[in-house]
């Protein structure tokens, strides 16, 4: 007879693992990816590509060579980070600036902070915000898809950028709105300029659900998000409609959905209960509107969210749940 | 949506493969071994001496103290040895070894089928019939159940709680006993409820278990017991512990350290319920226990009456042997049980379960880094961090830090490394530090008293 293992319970244990997590989330952003690249052809594969490879081997090379401990490639967490580094760049981004950002992202964002699990702020994020403050010229031409194969692009605004632009200028938010031609339904299949992953909402959402379903996350910190953005817009839109957009307008630009379903949502920078999770969507809706509404950036997700990454750990720990039988 | 417990839980698989099982008497075995620990609290102090002829449901050994209780022999035969052996934890225990000779039973135990349902209307006597049978909770723990049934002054039971959850998976002893022998459990229940002082007395049952819910009703309804009532209770784990399934029923929470009398519960298992009948209404005290003996990888699935002290071997002997596969032999579900080595090793009055599980079924992937998911910390039934207290633990030395995050609350129902996707050995870690928490707690008890009695003089 065979020796009989003896260790302690529980004896068995779920199919979870971080690998299994991480893959969930890439297939969430396949959606996005499949619409970026049919919108935006070669040029976003390539933006894509090169992000995610650099991502790897940059986790890969660091890990081993630099920190001398084993590699955490096969955890699917540097693809992740990848992936939606990629979708938060324009599609016209070159590609030494991709590697720049997934530098700062796996390099500086996460590796030196000990890896994963370790990090304060997202690191995709992190990346995002490098480039959008180092190479403000590539960050803000957005250019608007033509066509499937979009070879002709022009070169504008993002609907956040021209409204504030619009409003430097003395036009009231109607005459922008009219000017602009936006229009909510096309927004909500194929958007207009701005970040790669922005292109279709609703391909985001399928993967928000698809996480959801799966238990990967919980919708909690999304949902407050768009609420809070929703009724902050609501109020100052309702009060000051010349000077304020509205709230469709508000929830269908600038990266919110990417922001609220895939960067807020990261287990590392988000917090744990689901109370706190709640405060820290409102945060970021919040913070994402005052940005818009009175900042110098047009649009605020990417602040928001990193700025309430740095309150996670007061967050965790002013929002703990109820333990059994204690007040 | 039927009723759970309000905090964490995990939903592991059903693998309930021996449903369908009934229970089969499992032959006597030639030899029996009686540890005198076979519940919670002082060992019993054997009555017999070596060469001595006992009967089935002879009394062998006495209670060694208040918290203590019976043992009898389970079966006929003689006393052979009486000293250590290894038991299924593979402790040293005093063991009394019985050679079997026939099946000769004790006189006054009625051994026929018939239904007793006159309840004796003594509470007290009743209470005795219990502690002379050897009653313990048969659920897991084993705490003596006379014990149990005897509230401290000053509090008073609202609610007889009658533990069907089964909620572990592959465990389906206690489904298979609701099935075969509602009428005794049903009976047993009422017992219990005479003595706590008629309250109101409610089966939790899980959903995945109809045809228990069903009998269960009707059995009561045939009765026509009143102030008895079956709750369906959500699939989910682990409601069968004593906490849970009195926040499930009750939707009241028993204080950290405090018993559930506390918030006026009793909670009894299935078996123990069977029990409490079988010693008031036939005089027959513990000898005998239903077993799940399952696993994919064992040849035969299985629920068996077997005469406690019976060893391992000989049951899996009697099902076609040691499946060449199986990587780990556990007494119990897979969430709580004990994984055994020794095989050699007697079943205990409280062995509900034997599962076999093949190395595959049973790995623990290599520890990653925490993510920080919260998983563990959404799955915890008691609302602890496990990812904290885990890390408290690991640091070292943070005791007090321990003790403000409740780490002695732990109940290690494993909910929390079962979830966890970095498979980081919480529950392991989070184990050791209790055991020096409640170590620090009876330390500080021990000088509080002390000091209290050295004031006095």
């Amino acid at each position: 007879m065979s020796k009989l293992i003896v260790s302690p319970n529980p004896h068995i244990h779920s199919k979870d693992s971080t690998q299994s997590l991480m893959r969930d989330v890439v297939i969430a952003l396949i959606p996005a990816v499949i619409c970026s690249v049919l919108f935006y052809g070669w040029k976003e594969l390539l933006v894509l590509g090169v992000s995610v490879a650099s991502c790897v081997l940059l986790e890969y090379a660091i890990t081993r060579y630099m920190l001398k401990r084993a590699s955490t490639v096969g955890d699917l967490s540097a693809v992740v980070t990848g992936i939606l580094l990629a979708l938060n760049l324009p599609y016209t981004t070159p590609w030494w600036v991709v590697f720049i950002g997934a530098v700062v992202a796996i390099g500086v964002a996460k590796l030196t902070f000990g890896g994963i699990g370790q990090n304060i702020w997202n690191p995709a994020l992190v990346g995002r915000v490098f480039l959008l403050v180092s190479f403000p010229t590539y960050m803000t031409t957005w250019a608007k898809p033509q066509g499937l194969f979009g070879i002709d692009a022009i070169s504008g605004a993002t609907p956040l950028g021209a409204v504030q632009e619009g409003l430097l200028q003395g036009s009231s938010i109607q005459e922008i709105m009219a000017e602009g031609g936006y229009d909510y339904g096309q927004m909500l299949l194929a958007n207009l300029g701005g970040s790669a992953g922005e292109v279709c909402a609703l391909a985001l959402l399928a993967g928000f659900i698809y996480l959801c379903v799966r238990r990967v996350i919980k919708p909690w910190i999304t949902l407050s998000i768009f609420a809070t953005v929703a009724l902050v817009s609501l109020i100052f839109w309702g009060v000051n409609p010349a000077r304020f957009t509205d709230p469709a307008f508000n929830l269908l630009t600038g990266g919110l959905i990417l922001g609220a379903c895939f960067m807020a949502t990261d287990y590392v920078t988000s917090p744990m209960s689901v109370w706190g999770g709640v405060i820290f969507g409102v945060g970021i809706g919040f913070l994402t509107m005052m940005i818009r509404y009175f900042g110098s950036y047009p649009e605020g997700v990417s602040f928001a969210i990193l700025i309430m990454n740095s309150f996670v750990p007061l967050i965790n720990m002013a929002f703990k749940q109820k333990k059994y039988g204690r007040k | 949506m039927a009723r759970t417990f309000s905090i964490g839980g995990v939903h592991p698989h059903d693998s309930k493969i021996s449903r369908e099982c009934r229970i089969e008497p499992l032959p006597i075995p030639p030899t029996v071994y009686l540890g005198v620990a076979q519940h919670i609290g002082a060992p019993a102090k054997p009555l017999v001496a070596v060469g001595d002829k006992v009967k089935v449901g002879q009394p062998i050994a006495e209670p060694g103290g208040f918290v203590s209780a019976f043992v009898h022999s389970s079966v006929s035969g003689t006393v052979k040895s009486i000293g250590p052996r290894k038991d299924l934890a593979g402790k040293d225990q005093l063991t009394i070894e019985i050679a079997v000779e026939g099946d000769d039973w004790l006189e006054g135990i009625d051994t026929s089928d018939t239904l007793v349902t006159e309840i004796p209307a003594d509470s007290k006597a009743i209470l005795d019939k219990i502690r002379l049978g050897g009653v313990v909770g048969l659920g897991g723990a084993t705490f003596p159940t006379h014990v149990k049934l005897s509230p401290p002054p000053g509090s008073k039971c609202e609610c007889l709680i009658i533990n069907g959850c089964e909620c572990e998976p592959y465990l389906t002893s206690d489904f298979r006993t609701l099935l075969e022998k509602g009428e005794q459990v049903v009976v047993g229940a009422a017992i219990l409820q005479q003595v706590l002082g008629h309250v109101r007395c409610v089966f939790g049952i899980e959903v995945n278990k109809p045809e228990a819910i069903a009998h269960i009703r009707e059995v009561i309804a045939k009765l026509g017991y009143k102030d008895m009532e079956v709750l369906p209770l959500r699939k989910r784990y682990p409601q069968g512990g004593e906490k849970q399934l009195i926040d499930a029923v009750m939707h009241r929470q028993v204080g950290s350290g405090a018993l559930p009398i506390s918030v006026g519960a009793v909670v009894q298992n299935v078996a123990t319920a069977l029990a409490v009948y079988d010693a008031v209404q036939k005089n027959k005290p513990v000898i005998d226990n239903s077993v799940t003996v399952t696993g994919e990888c064992f040849p035969k699935q299985a629920n068996l009456l077997v005469r406690v002290g019976t060893p391992l071997s000989f049951i899996i002997d009697h099902l076609g042997g040691m499946p060449a596969d199986a990587a780990k032999v556990i007494s119990g579900g897979p969430m709580m049980g004990r994984a055994i080595a020794n095989l050699d090793a007697a079943t205990l009055k409280g062995t509900s379960a034997l599962l076999f599980l093949t190395e595959k079924q049973t790995r623990r992937a290599p520890e990653s880094a925490c993510i920080r998911c919260g998983k563990c910390a959404d799955a915890c039934p008691m609302g602890l961090e496990p990812f904290l207290l885990n890390r408290l633990a690991k640091a070292g030395g943070r005791l007090e830090d321990l003790e403000a995050n409740a780490v002695q609350d732990c109940i290690e129902c494993g909910c929390c490394l079962y979830s966890c996707p970095a498979r980081i050995p919480l529950l392991d870690n989070i184990r050791l530090a209790k055991g020096e928490v409640l170590g620090a707690i009876r330390a500080r008890a021990a000088a509080a008293k002390a000091a209290a009695e050295a004031a006095k003089k």
